[in-house]
């Protein structure tokens, strides 16, 4: 599932892993990370091209194959140099970013890639609504053209980054008298614009890593439109795509992620464990062990550039063990399964599915498999595009979405 | 990749995957399969030495000075996904572990001939022995070699092959080999759940064996026949899954009910999802271990413990899945489904279950069980 034009395409000749770290070496030596300011050595690792391999030379990329990042990342690394912290501005990299080179301008692809990438302007998304969280083509988020620029109103949810982000990659209804998915077009929304507000969401944790942003008559210049008015859907499902190749794509050791915390409470509490327990813990870490071969295969099919659907069914096989196994953890740790680290509301900065205490990663492991695609739409999606059967009737494909029953 | 298993496809094992399917599209059609299990002879040993024999199959793994083809574990387990996918009748598990068997023990002109495909084999344990079990107490050997004993539930027992007995004598357990025909044996057949796969009892009273591993290596012969075949075994499974699957796919592509194909149901979809989720899980957990045994990786009891743990499950929900979602027609003798239910039930007790399989990786990993109650 490659899901931009990264990887091996025309331009990727001549770049094996030695060129690169020949490149690596002429940069280290031009910007010594020791004495260099972080921003500063950001922005030059962008200019030299190794920010992200696969992207275009001249936009932080050196048209070549997305593997060889790694070895780049690798000897940066190993030199000491600072990364652009990409768990902060992962919908950025991993959302917008590869939107805005597929349909992006060259002004939008200049202005807003170097930011995004060295972390200076942080991203959020805004895309769910309050009425459209799987069926998200039925947004009533609306855009109007007004001249030069496009007034928009409407409420988006589960935004991550929103009290952070400079920028928003926003989906809007722009032709209600036409089928939903026809109708709606893909914008760059400037957060600090007059008419944004973002209000915290606080979720079943306690904390609140999302927020919902309310637009009113906020103002959208027609330069910041990606893509063809009218074209969003198609333009949104680059992102989506990305999403969910995020989510699960996260390469793991053996009995890395959420079975390591399981594995370690079994290893140090021997006083916790039962015959039952026992064989449990074994069937979830076997499934881990599978699911981190499975994703292993989609990365070694991406490598050689073959990748198959194999990809689709990362994020599904991920959300349910993750809920499995910490539901598990909290059961065998007995009595101190019953304490929670604190409910205290605050607004992290970073997310990690696999933090804290068991309590909270249990709580944190349902929303797993709605965030980034129900696992039931992913179970569609699987069943319709990988295996071909036909989808559910429908009676509301060729109907204008002014007139769909609400 | 430093450190990971490959667990994609070469282009020689593509090759090889379509040449042995075609070999078994033409002469091991699902009703061919069918009506060969209800007749004397369960085993199809015609379609058995066109594979062994002139595709070379026998001596996939065995070196070529020996007499085989030399290549790996890897190749034999993508022959395994075909002969699952196919249900095929042919004693092929047997010789790939009396092959792994061989390639410890000394028997260079009876391997030679396993691996021209001339010589059916198999290893005289029950069909559910598991790698690491205790060495077999079942046959006891005379000082002359002389076998007496019963072993219980042998699978893939050729008439005109040969058996590698474990058996223990005056000087500690060994291995022997045995024609299936010789003075002394007899073979006890067995009703089996399996059809496709019948196991037997076999007797030995008085058989003359011929000592092929002693007791420094007798043991370790063996551990390297019961671990290369659960590993290759998981691959078979891996074949069986996926055949179900895509069968239930197919029909259901088709089947209409209430005006409606039943493949559009979404209650039905999420199920499919799940197994094809499944399969592609199986696949990678088979791929590693195959992998693993062919580059004699010490990780590859973990591996193969992993993938027997998880693919058994994988082989028995396809199939159960493709009798259900079949429907009426699923729970006939007529539809293949049930050769394939079969199948995946047998080779979920075939050398480890599941269960027996975790408790090995229990040990292996360091997830000790609690300590018992005193």
């Amino acid at each position: 599932m490659t899901t931009d034009d990264g990887g091996t395409g025309p331009g990727s000749a001549g770049w094996g892993p030695d060129e690169v770290r020949e490149r690596v070496r002429e940069f280290l030596a031009a910007h010594d990370p020791a004495v260099t300011e972080r921003t500063e050595f950001l922005r030059a690792r962008f200019d030299a091209g190794l920010a992200w391999a696969h992207f275009p030379v001249g936009l932080g990329g050196l048209g070549a194959p997305r593997s060889l990042q790694a070895v780049a990342d690798a000897e940066l690394a190993a030199a000491g140099a600072p990364d652009n912290d990409p768990q902060r501005i992962g919908i950025g990299l991993g959302m917008a970013a590869p939107t805005i080179l597929r349909y992006g301008t060259p002004e939008q692809k200049e202005r807003f890639l170097r930011p995004l990438w060295t972390g200076e302007e942080v991203w959020c998304q805004l895309f769910s609504e309050p009425g459209a969280g799987s069926d998200l083509a039925s947004l009533r988020t609306r855009a109007v053209r007004d001249g030069d620029t496009w007034v928009v109103d409407g409420q988006k949810v589960w935004t991550s980054s929103a009290h952070t982000a400079r920028w928003a990659i926003l989906i809007a209804r722009t032709d209600p008298d036409v089928p939903k998915h026809r109708g709606i077009t893909y914008f760059v929304c400037d957060m600090t614009a007059p008419g944004v507000e973002v209000r915290p969401l606080r979720q079943i944790t306690g904390e609140a890593e999302f927020n919902e942003v309310f637009l009113t008559g906020v103002r959208i210049p027609d330069a910041h439109r990606l893509g063809d008015e009218g074209d969003g859907w198609r333009v949104a499902q680059a992102t989506l795509m990305n999403e969910r190749v995020a989510i699960g794509g996260n390469p793991l050791p053996r009995e890395g992620g959420m079975i390591a915390r399981a594995a370690a409470v079994w290893r140090e509490r021997p006083e916790l464990r039962t015959l039952q327990l026992h064989d449990r813990l074994l069937e979830l870490w076997v499934e881990a062990e599978v699911a981190r071969l499975g994703a292993e295969r989609v990365r070694q099919q991406l490598a050689v550039g073959a990748p198959g659907p194999e990809g689709s069914g990362l994020k599904l096989a991920f959300a349910g063990l993750n809920q499995r196994i910490s539901g598990f953890e909290v059961e065998l740790l007995g009595e101190d399964g019953l304490r929670y680290e604190d409910w205290t509301m605050v607004r992290p900065e970073k997310v990690d599915f696999y933090g804290r205490d068991a309590g909270y990663r249990y709580l944190r492991a349902k929303g797993n498999s709605i965030e980034g695609g129900t696992s039931e739409i992913l179970r569609n999606i699987i069943a319709e595009r990988v295996l071909g059967l036909p989808a559910e009737p429908r009676n509301d494909k060729d109907v204008a979405w002014k007139d769909l029953p609400r | 990749m430093t450190g990971s298993p490959d667990l994609l496809y070469s282009d020689v094992e593509d090759d090889l995957r379509a040449a042995v399917r075609d070999v078994l599209a033409d002469h091991c059609p699902p009703a061919a399969v069918l009506a060969r299990c209800e007749s004397a002879q369960p085993y199809d040993m015609a379609l058995y030495r066109r594979l062994a024999a002139d595709l070379g199959l026998a001596g996939l793994t065995v070196p070529e000075q020996a007499g085989g083809q030399g290549a790996s574990a890897r190749e034999l387990a993508v022959v395994m996904e075909e002969l699952g996918r196919a249900v095929a009748p042919v004693p092929f598990l047997g010789v790939a572990m009396a092959t792994a068997v061989l390639a410890v023990a000394d028997a260079p002109q009876t391997l030679k001939r396993i691996a021209a495909g001339e010589l059916p084999a198999a290893v005289a344990v029950p069909l559910t022995t598991t790698p690491g079990a205790a060495f077999p107490a079942a046959v006891r050997a005379g000082a002359d070699g002389a076998l007496t004993g019963r072993v219980t539930s042998v699978a893939d027992v050729s008439a005109d092959g040969v058996l590698l007995v474990p058996a223990t004598g005056p000087d500690g357990p060994g291995l022997f080999e045995v024609p299936v025909g010789a003075a002394g044996v007899r073979v006890e057949p067995v009703v089996s759940l399996d059809l496709t796969r019948p196991v037997a009892h076999v007797v030995f009273d008085g058989a003359a064996g011929r000592a092929v591993a002693g007791a420094g290596t007798a043991a370790r012969a063996l551990e390297a026949g019961l671990l290369a075949g659960a590993g290759l075994l998981a691959s078979e499974q891996l074949g069986v899954a996926e055949r179900c699957l895509e069968m239930t796919v197919a029909y259901l592509g088709e089947r209409r009910q209430f005006a409606r194909v039943v493949g559009s149901f979404q209650a039905v979809k999420h199920r499919l999802a799940d197994l094809w989720q499944e399969v592609v899980s199986a696949r990678a957990a088979a791929r590693a271990a195959a992998d693993a045994l062919a580059v004699s990786s010490p990780d590859a009891p973990v591996a193969v413990s992993v993938a027997q743990a998880y693919c058994s499950r994988v082989a028995v929900h396809a199939a159960e899945e493709c009798v259900q979602l079949h429907g009426g027609i699923g729970m006939t003798w007529e539809h293949p489904a049930h050769l394939y239910l079969k199948r995946a039930k047998a080779d979920e007790l075939a050398l480890g279950t599941p269960g027996r399989h975790r408790a090995l990786l229990a040990a292996a990993v360091r997830l000790p069980p609690p300590a018992p109650e005193s």
